[in-house]
């Protein structure tokens, strides 16, 4: 790790990735061995592992006990919610969204997929591709992870065999054909043993890829911004009212895709007027050009009422209003999504209300059909929805852009996020 | 400098953006927010990104300090010197007036310590000036029980963390309603390593107290953690004051902060030694090594 002392990690990207795996594939044992095999393990985090281990009455450290949580999970052997992990080598910074399989596994999931750029899903050798491969995939899929990488887990079980790695790749491949366009990767290991997460394995040598660790460096993310359509959310405005300052009136926000620069036309929307970027200011330092996911704050050239909520986009690529809107929805809460249900609803840096005109089909998460027949929606249920904002919203399809084509819906009487929605 | 040609963001960028993002949610999302400011490099951290998420105006919230009265000096001097340099707002309440009106009562005993007694004078703060959203500058890889906080973290109208109550948090959406009585704690670097913040404060050349680089004080060991010698530590029968060259990792109360034995004098150092170093930096508080869960007790009762 002391590659650190150098000015390298300047330099160093982030890569958030989030695993899946249904209860007992391997992934909580992954996840340790990934940090321990790194270097990312601490003397006392161990001590403390392995003193619990031993309490427990395991006879080796489990390693899967770094990412248990907290305390009633640690008490009941099972972890319920998303926990955030962190490494880093010398090439990138890694954020793990650790979601555990079980029953609320689909809420989890999707909240840890929302800001993932890679998915690793595990499978059992033993077992292969199951059902619940199938919903993993599909919400990947779904909440458009850019990669996926098919971790074929247990291999020593399996006596490291290539024709059963070879057999669940071709069945994966056979039903991920149906889904979107998925940027797919396989991987032989062991997590128990390590073969092939950090290191290479020997016992399967006629694997020629990179071991995980390899490639999670390594892969091309750089693709994954989107880079068309430059949209800026308006979060804040900063007006100093100083004696240095004072005209100052500078748009706050967090670029949610594509480029500005210094002197592009621009339209503010729902306003409709045209501007000219005038500067683009980071903390007192003058940028030529911002892109996603940056933070910065505009000033315009002309005077133009604007505020929190409103929507600043390059000229050359406009969204149209729209008050009716289809969404695919994946429900977080216990309380039934209510057809004809008015729900406060969260858009960029907008709030505003909307109404449930009609649930179109649930999704059948394990056969993947579409329901149209039992239509309550409950807590982790996904389905087609369409609605009706309040006020006419520029928005993009989720395709399109992640940020701008998202939402959640919040239950007005006891303020919880109930839903997420993506823009079809 | 970053690629700018093909769209890089160095982890350093990315991390401050999305900080400064939720700072400025708070500032858009609250009526009225606090700083909760320790003196430590992440809550200096925390309000440099604040500067600069608000620049050229000021940090349109105050900072507070909940002074244990137990600090290092260096913290306190640090302090005034910091909110003038970035320009803030300072509220100051300490916990000997919680003690002196009877709120709470000092522990006893050699181990004695405040940090728990914290919790109630910032929770008297909270309900005084009545802030709804109160900053702070907990990361998630401190500790077990921080990995699955939220960057807004619901409190109810008792100020309790119910770990099972927590509202999702997808793509970069936050959800600040609240009802009446009821606060957010809000984590703006959640995400961040103390790599990372090491890092940032070299990047950004962050003047920070001077006790975090290696110098001489005196000490003494106590249950192999080396505590700094002051008027309110009582030594133990057979523990003896002795000169060492030590540096801080955290800073907190200092009944319940460890040094570490370090030379390290610049930046460059600390962050070769954090690089090195086998102990997470919790490792050296001892008010986290009380049981397994401790920090997600205090956290439960409303600690920061
Ligand atoms: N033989 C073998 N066992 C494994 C491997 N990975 C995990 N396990 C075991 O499978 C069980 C479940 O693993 P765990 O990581 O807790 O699964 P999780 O529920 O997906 O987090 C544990 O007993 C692990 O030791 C592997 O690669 N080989």
């Amino acid at each position: 790790m002391s590659d650190f002392s150098s000015e390298a990690y300047l330099e160093t990207e982030l890569l958030r990735f989030t695993t899946a795996g249904s209860v007992d594939d391997g992934k909580s044992t992954l996840i340790g061995r990934l940090l321990y095999d790194s270097k990312s393990i601490f003397e006392d985090q161990y001590e403390s592992i392995r003193a619990s281990s031993e309490k427990r009455g395991e006879d080796y450290v489990n390693l899967a006990l770094l990412t248990d949580g907290l305390r009633a999970e640690r008490e009941q052997g099972i972890t319920i919610d998303v926990a955030y992990r962190y490494f880093a080598t010398p090439y990138r910074k890694f954020i793990i969204a650790d979601t555990p399989g079980h029953i609320q596994y689909t809420r989890n999931m999707v909240t840890g997929a929302s800001t993932a750029n890679v998915a690793l899903i595990l499978i059992d050798a033993r077992k292969g591709v199951i059902e619940q491969t199938k919903r993993h995939t599909y919400i990947a899929s779904l909440l458009r992870i850019p990669h996926v990488v098919v971790c074929v887990n247990k291999m020593d079980l399996v006596g490291y065999s290539e024709d059963v790695y070879q057999s669940i790749q071709r069945d994966y491949k056979a039903f991920a054909a149906g889904m979107e366009k998925l940027d797919l990767h396989f991987i032989p290991i062991s997590a128990l043993k390590g073969d092939n997460v950090v290191d290479q394995s020997v016992l399967m040598d006629w694997y020629k890829g990179p071991a995980l660790l390899s490639l999670l460096e390594h892969i091309d993310i750089t693709q994954d911004k989107n880079l068309s359509g430059a949209r800026f959310p308006v979060q804040y405005v900063i007006r100093p009212m100083s004696a240095d300052y004072h005209d100052y009136r500078g748009y706050a926000g967090r670029i949610a895709g594509g480029v500005f620069k210094k002197g592009d036309r621009v339209r503010v929307l729902p306003s409709g007027f045209s501007s000219r970027i005038k500067s683009i200011d980071s903390a007192g330092e003058e940028l030529e050009l911002a892109y996603a996911p940056m933070s910065v704050t505009l000033t315009l050239e002309d005077e133009i009422d604007i505020s929190r909520g409103d929507l600043i986009v390059a000229e050359t690529e406009v969204p149209e209003p729209k008050q009716d809107i289809e969404l695919m929805i994946c429900w977080l809460a216990e309380k039934k999504l209510q057809a004809g249900g008015r729900y406060v609803m969260r858009h960029t840096s907008k709030e505003l209300r909307c109404v449930v005109k009609e649930i179109r089909y649930k999704v059948n998460i394990s056969t993947l059909d579409n329901e149209e027949t039992d239509l309550t929606i409950g807590l982790n249920d996904i389905a087609r929805i369409s609605i009706r904002t309040s006020q006419p919203l520029y928005a993009d399809s989720y395709a399109y852009n992640r940020n701008t084509g998202s939402l959640i819906l919040i239950d007005e009487a006891s303020n919880v996020t109930v839903g997420a929605g993506m823009i079809v | 400098m970053t690629h700018m040609n093909d769209y890089k963001l160095s982890h350093l960028k990315e991390l401050e953006s999305e900080s400064i993002y939720i700072l400025r949610e708070v500032a858009a999302q609250f009526e009225n927010p606090v700083l909760l400011f320790s003196g430590g490099k992440d809550s200096i951290v925390v309000s440099w990104l604040a500067r600069k998420a608000f620049w050229p105006a000021r940090i349109p919230f105050p900072l507070m300090h909940i002074d244990t009265g137990h600090n290092f000096e260096e913290t306190i001097s640090y302090r005034d010197w910091w909110v003038d340099r970035i320009g803030a707002k300072l509220i100051v309440r300490s916990v000997q007036d919680s003690i002196d009106q009877g709120r709470v009562a000092e522990e006893k005993g050699v181990n004695a310590s405040r940090n728990a007694l914290q919790t109630v004078t910032l929770l008297d703060a909270i309900s005084e000036y009545k802030f709804d959203a109160a900053i702070g500058g907990a990361r998630r890889d401190e500790e077990k029980a921080r990995a699955k906080e939220r960057f807004f973290s619901h409190r109810d109208e008792f100020s309790q963390w119910d770990p099972r109550n927590q509202r999702p948090e997808l793509w970069n959406l936050f959800n600040g309603r609240k009802s009446q009585g009821e606060h957010f704690r809000v984590f703006p670097i959640s995400n961040w390593t103390e790599m990372d913040v090491w890092q940032y404060i070299q990047q950004e050349k962050i003047e920070i107290p001077s006790i975090y680089f290696t110098h001489e004080r005196e000490c003494f060991v106590r249950d192999q953690v080396i505590y700094a010698h002051s008027s309110f530590m009582q030594l133990k029968p057979g523990e003896k004051v002795e000169r060492k060259r030590v540096r801080f990792r955290t800073i907190g109360d200092m009944s319940c902060t460890g040094a570490v034995s370090s030379d390290a004098s610049t930046l460059d150092e600390i962050i070769e030694e954090v690089a090195s170093s086998r102990v997470t930096e919790r490792g050296s508080r001892i008010d986290d090594k009380r049981s397994e869960a401790a920090m997600e007790d205090r956290k439960k009762a409303g600690y920061f």
